[in-house]
């Protein structure tokens, strides 16, 4: 077992602040993106500014997004800061769509915040609207401000006030891998490591609520599932067994857990009650196959997961309280790691081809499968919690990044760490709040 | 014994004689080179001698105070196919190809003859494909080889898998020579 159990001591969790930072990069737009000009948000005080820029959140988050094109600032010929100043006229000649205007006001450690949207094609206010945070709010409320422009707009909920969790892996000064699990906003700002291990950590999966996280680690050599409180840090092992657990997966109740589990030499789903921690098996694996993978469909119903019984890998589809698997997918020798989107429409994976493992999207009403990335090695996919984009994990110049494309393939963004290390097994966490 | 065995058996002593005597110079133990892991017994009495009957009767002969193969645990033979603890597969196969099952054969002879010894099979893949799967695949390929060993004579309670499926790669490499070192099952003994 080599050096396992002396890794094992040096395995601890912290809550520190922010260590690798994820840029992001817009690697394609979508065409026809809805012009928009977000004015900087007026400093309503004699003292120095505060340093967090609301309106460069929503210029960066709108953009990311594919279905706006912002309007650089350098064009503007004017900088309202309330509706009353908006000579809509300026901006239809600059061909805004709509424009973002704001002020922030410190009243003592709290920061008035206002924000009014206007359509300047008719000339009238979509949506104002004030609000007070503290400072270390600032940056979450520009997200969530992005969101009330998008739902305005798109008329779909936005996921930018949502986090990411991911794995970055290294090679520590001595020599020796370092693996951490960090937890970050949806735009790669504020990333924070929750777990710091020797051993790899994979398979991240969100609690529904999005307070905590199930994951797999190998920090006592044969792998188990651990959920830990994202807030607190705390941590419990989901099952004390000598057999082998991975893949673990929430139940949209979040009352269960479905998980991989080897036991007497098969490799099945599990499902594992989080009040008692009974386990019940779910599948019955032919003696030369496994299956893994599970994922639970949005309305609690059934668990697709990833079967090798018939010798190439599929997705198949049972029922959460048992009985006969249906297989899923057919196109192609090799189509695993199954995920929903939110509407529990489409059916997300990794596909392999002649040209790698590309992450496709399977319309199951339909039968349609659309294969949205063409780079070489792309694995653990996972919906924004609106469905808009899919986050994955790639390689870029020989390096892990993560990466997200919306699930009709016009869009796609890279975010790469800015410090060295691999990024990996991206999971994208649900909305935060109801 | 034969004429011809007689006369044969003759010429193995006079040449074990003669290399008795050019060998013993050379016996001498050489202390500054550190303290052997195990100190093998020599026998204190030459091998041979008394009980030939050959004509010249000053003759004297010696061994040459070495076993002539391994002693010590076969494991620790680094000329054994037991040094070999690493069987390699092919991309996305848990087959155990024919150029590797003279290894396992080893393998599984010296856990028959060992009923004591404890061996974990390691499971590993390469990093194409997603990880969950990776570990599936990386525990195929160890049963793999459990289910040789089995065949072969090997006890069940000798024998645990596990799978690090790509999470533990042998060669960093994001290309196939990296790739095929690291879909592997190794041999880890307790010892």
């Amino acid at each position: 077992m080599r050096k396992i159990w002396f890794y094992a001591l040096g395995i601890f969790l912290t809550m520190g602040q922010a260590q690798a930072v994820l840029k992001i990069e817009i690697t394609k737009g979508a065409e026809g993106a809805l012009p928009i000009a977000i004015v900087p948000f007026a400093w309503k005080a004699s003292s120095v500014p505060v340093t967090q820029k609301l309106d460069e959140v929503i210029t960066a988050d709108l953009h990311r997004s594919g279905l706006f094109d912002p309007i650089p600032k350098t064009d503007f010929l004017s900088w309202p800061t309330e509706g009353s100043e908006v000579r809509c006229k300026d901006w239809r000649l600059l061909g805004a769509e709509n424009i973002v205007v704001g002020n922030v006001r410190p009243i003592g450690e709290i920061f008035e915040v206002r924000y009014e949207l206007f359509d300047v094609l008719r000339c009238v206010q979509v949506e104002g609207q004030k609000f007070r945070v503290q400072g270390n709010q600032l940056r979450r409320l520009g997200h969530q401000i992005s969101d009330r422009i998008y739902k305005a707009l798109t008329g779909e909920r936005g996921a930018f006030a949502t986090r990411i969790a991911y794995v970055v892996a290294s090679m520590g000064d001595d020599g020796k891998p370092r693996y951490m699990l960090q937890v970050a906003d949806s735009d790669g700002f504020n990333a924070r490591t929750i777990l710091s291990s020797p051993e790899s950590i994979i398979s991240l999966a969100w609690s529904p609520d999005g307070t905590r996280l199930a994951y797999a680690s190998f920090e006592h050599g044969p792998v188990t599932v651990y959920i830990q409180d994202v807030t607190t840090g705390e941590r419990e092992r989901l099952i004390n067994t000598k057999d082998q657990v991975s893949g673990p997966a929430w139940s949209p109740d979040g009352t269960r857990l479905a998980v991989v589990m080897s036991r007497g030499g098969k490799r099945d789903i599990y499902l594992v009650d989080l009040a008692t921690r009974a386990t019940k098996r779910l599948t019955r694996t032919s003696a030369s196959g496994f299956n893994t993978e599970p994922v639970w469909s949005p309305d609690g119903d059934y668990i697709v997961y990833t079967s090798h019984s018939g010798g190439r890998p599929q997705l198949y589809r049972v029922n959460a309280t048992g009985g006969r698997a249906k297989r899923l997918t057919f196109e192609g020798k090799y189509n695993t790691r199954g995920t929903f989107s939110p509407d529990g429409k489409l059916l997300g994976m990794v596909h392999a081809d002649g040209a790698g493992y590309h992450i496709a999207v399977l319309e199951l009403e339909t039968g349609t499968f659309r294969v949205l990335s063409r780079t070489r090695l792309d694995e653990s996919p996972s919906f924004a919690p609106n469905g808009s984009m899919i986050l994955y994990a790639t390689r870029d110049r020989n390096r892990g990044v993560l990466a997200a494309a919306s699930a009709d393939g016009r869009v796609g963004q890279r975010f790469e760490l800015q410090e060295r290390g691999d990024a990996r097994e991206p999971a994208w966490g649900p909305f935060l709040t109801p | 014994m034969t004429g011809f065995a007689r006369l044969f058996a003759l010429f193995g002593v006079i040449a074990l004689f003669l290399y008795g005597c050019s060998a013993v110079p050379v016996e001498e133990p050489d202390t500054a080179a550190g303290e052997p892991e195990e100190i093998i017994e020599a026998p204190q009495e030459p091998l041979a001698g008394e009980e030939f009957d050959v004509e010249d009767g000053e003759a004297d002969t010696m061994g040459i105070e070495e076993p002539l193969g391994f002693r010590g645990d076969p494991l620790d033979d680094p000329d054994s196919l037991l040094a070999k603890r690493v069987v390699y597969f092919d991309f996305d196969s848990a087959v155990v190809k024919d150029d590797f099952s003279v290894i396992v054969e080893a393998h599984a002879g010296y856990l028959t003859d060992h009923p004591g010894a404890r061996v974990t099979l390691e499971g590993h893949g390469d990093e194409r494909g997603t990880r969950e799967y990776n570990l599936g695949l990386g525990e195929r390929r160890a049963q793999a080889i459990q289910q040789f060993l089995l065949l072969l004579g090997a006890s069940n309670q000798q024998i645990q898998t596990v799978s690090y499926g790509e999470e533990r790669p042998a060669s960093l490499n994001h290309d196939e020579e990296g790739w095929q070192l690291n879909r592997r099952v190794e041999f880890v003994y307790e010892r």
